[in-house]
């Protein structure tokens, strides 16, 4: 394999992972809470897309707004009746927290959807371009999860709710003066975190076979992208996804595909001591 | 009377005796013959003993680790190999003591700077980076395959039984060493970096020392445990060892009991442990939801933990209502 190869498949994968980690990066960032749930939410996304194109005959781009939705629902849903109680807790105890709601969501999941893999196929045949082979599913998978990247930023940028969040994140005394109703915004970012996280099932959901038995693996990569990428900022999550993305394809060029995911988790724990706020520093969420 | 008879005895000394009591119950299981009783006694002390562990750092200390499954594995791995090798039982426990020892207090030297949500993101790396390592490091550890461990001599009910003992020691010395701990210099230290670690070096607790002291404690126990489980079981893989739920787990059993006490870890392994044989048993289907709903009650209803609970209230609700009950006669 040559070198545009790998770094294409990099790209890739790149942003995928900014996708996968971006809403997680949110909720870290705003509500201090690191959410076990994540990578639940993810498969969520990804069975409810494949349930709606094998059974109702629905692409994933069509539904993934009416998917994106529901995960939302069940965000705030989770935010508002349970973690909002214990919000300011330690870290031990959210993270205990958000880890039970993961087994029941879990379970659930298993149970009712089981966890045979499934992959939405959409048969679009591939591209070749100066010596690069991409399926084109792939390019369309890059293209809505860096979408969906691109209009979390714009709404963190230019909506009210978005700079609600971002003043809640930088200060949330002065945002309760201001007349922000924190709790609220609390919902709603753990909202959009799910949101986030639903949204990039759908589209992983027509990439790879998704399953129950990845959701340690998507958590996993949101936690590798946030600390490569800093924490809490979209550009930040963008930046990791892409370094991972880059990083996991070269060092499985090198070392071999297995070793990949283990490069990604030393790389990660390196900076942690390093350089704990990540590539691109903390700021406000813009 | 009662109240009496309890005014008499020294502070916490009942709980001492009934966590005495306790531990010569599951001591005694062998005398009944039942496997499955023994075997529950097995999983007990083994899960008290890696929650006493674990309260070093997590309950003294306050530092939320998740990195017990690594410990745990690491002690099965090195256990396996040793043995594999042609080390006797008992060397090859000593060894993966020693070696996850060894390696917590390396670790701790690094990781222990992280604090907070940094350092509960670390902790949990650690146990997929040393999973992945083991499992992609096939000539030595059988990769996925995972690794046949030499069978313990002995008829099934023996070996139960040596098992057993060989954990309950574990669970004795961590208790002692809790107790240990908790008396002395180190758990005064450690309770003040509990409270505010700058204020704690300031005065001048040596806080890095300290740290590392508790997190290889931590660390310890687990190893010995990981062989000994190795031993008993026979064959053990990647996922099995390093299991995220173990790590979770393990914590949740402290927080159940009560953080940060002797006794506290030992009543919520006990506790989970039953439960959990409980659901498997009944709810075969639906047995992780309910461990998760376990979790989510003890967050809202229990945030100090089983400890915390005043029972006195209780025992007065219940003469109070029986005083009413009389007196309405």
């Amino acid at each position: 394999m040559d070198i545009p190869q790998i770094i294409a498949n990099g790209i890739v994968l790149g942003a995928l992972y900014a996708c996968i980690a971006v809403g997680f990066s949110l909720v870290w960032g705003v509500l201090n809470v690191i959410n076990m749930l994540h990578g639940s939410f993810i498969i969520l996304g990804g069975y409810l897309a494949y349930f709606a194109w094998a059974h109702l005959g629905l692409y994933p781009i069509l539904v993934l707004p009416v998917v994106a939705l529901i995960v939302f629902a069940l965000g705030y849903l989770l935010q508002y009746l349970f973690i909002n109680k214990v919000v300011t807790a330690p870290v031990l105890t959210t993270l205990t927290l958000t880890f039970g709601l993961d087994m029941i969501l879990y379970n659930l999941m298993t149970v009712y959807f089981t966890a045979t893999p499934r992959r939405v196929t959409l048969d679009v045949g591939s591209l070749e371009l100066a010596g690069v082979f991409m399926p084109v599913d792939r390019l369309i998978g890059m293209g809505l999860a860096l979408l969906l990247t691109g209009l979390l930023y714009l709404v963190m940028r230019a909506s009210t709710i978005g700079r609600a969040i971002v003043a809640v994140r930088m200060d949330r005394q002065a945002a309760a003066l201001m007349g922000i109703r924190v709790n609220r915004i609390y919902a709603i970012t753990f909202g959009i975190g799910a949101l986030m996280a639903g949204a990039a099932g759908t589209v992983f959901a027509m990439v790879f076979p998704v399953t129950t038995n990845l959701t340690g693996s998507f958590l996993g990569k949101a936690f590798v992208v946030c600390v490569i990428g800093g924490l809490g900022s979209v550009p930040g999550a963008l930046v990791g996804g892409l370094a991972l993305g880059l990083i996991e394809s070269f060092a499985g060029f090198l070392f071999g595909p297995q070793h990949a995911i283990t490069v990604g988790f030393l790389l990660m724990l390196l900076l942690l001591l390093v350089r704990p706020t990540g590539l691109i520093g903390v700021k406000g969420y813009e | 009377m009662t109240s009496g008879l309890l005014g008499r005895l020294p502070a916490g000394a009942l709980g001492y005796a009934l966590c005495a009591l306790w531990i010569a119950l599951l001591a005694a299981s062998p005398l009944t013959g039942d496997n499955y009783l023994v075997r529950i006694a097995v999983m007990i002390s083994m899960f008290s003993a890696m929650a006493l562990s674990w309260n070093f750092i997590g309950g003294f200390t306050g530092y939320p680790s998740f990195s017990t499954a690594a410990f745990f594995g690491l002690g099965c791995y090195v256990g396996a190999i040793a043995q594999r090798n042609g080390l006797p039982l008992f060397a090859a426990w000593a060894l993966a003591t020693l070696f996850v020892a060894a390696f917590a207090a390396l670790l701790g030297l690094i990781i222990l700077r992280l604090k907070g949500h940094y350092f509960a993101i670390g902790s949990i790396a650690i146990v997929e980076v040393t999973r992945l390592l083991v499992s992609s490091w096939g000539s030595v550890t059988g990769g996925g395959d995972g690794l046949n461990v030499p069978l313990m001599q002995g008829s099934p009910g023996a070996v139960a039984a040596q098992v057993l003992y060989a954990m309950l020691g574990v669970l004795l010395v961590a208790f002692a060493a809790t107790l240990a701990v908790q008396r002395g210099r180190l758990g005064f230290g450690l309770r003040c970096i509990h409270q505010n670690e700058d204020a704690a070096d300031m005065v001048g607790v040596d806080t890095t020392r300290f740290k590392i002291a508790a997190y290889t404690l931590s660390a310890l126990f687990c190893g010995t445990v990981g062989a000994i489980y190795a031993s008993w079981v026979g064959y053990i893989d990647p996922t099995d060892s390093f299991s995220i739920l173990l790590t979770i787990k393990v914590p949740v059993m402290a927080l159940l009991g009560g953080p940060g006490t002797a006794i506290g870890p030992v009543l919520g392994a006990g506790v989970f442990v039953l439960l959990e044989e409980f659901f498997w048993a009944n709810f075969l289907q639906w047995n992780r939801a309910i461990l998760g709903g376990i979790i989510v009650f003890l967050i809202f209803f229990l945030p100090g933990g089983l400890l915390k609970i005043d029972y006195r209230r209780f025992y007065r609700r219940a003469a109070e209502r029986r005083a009413a009950g009389k007196a309405a006669a």
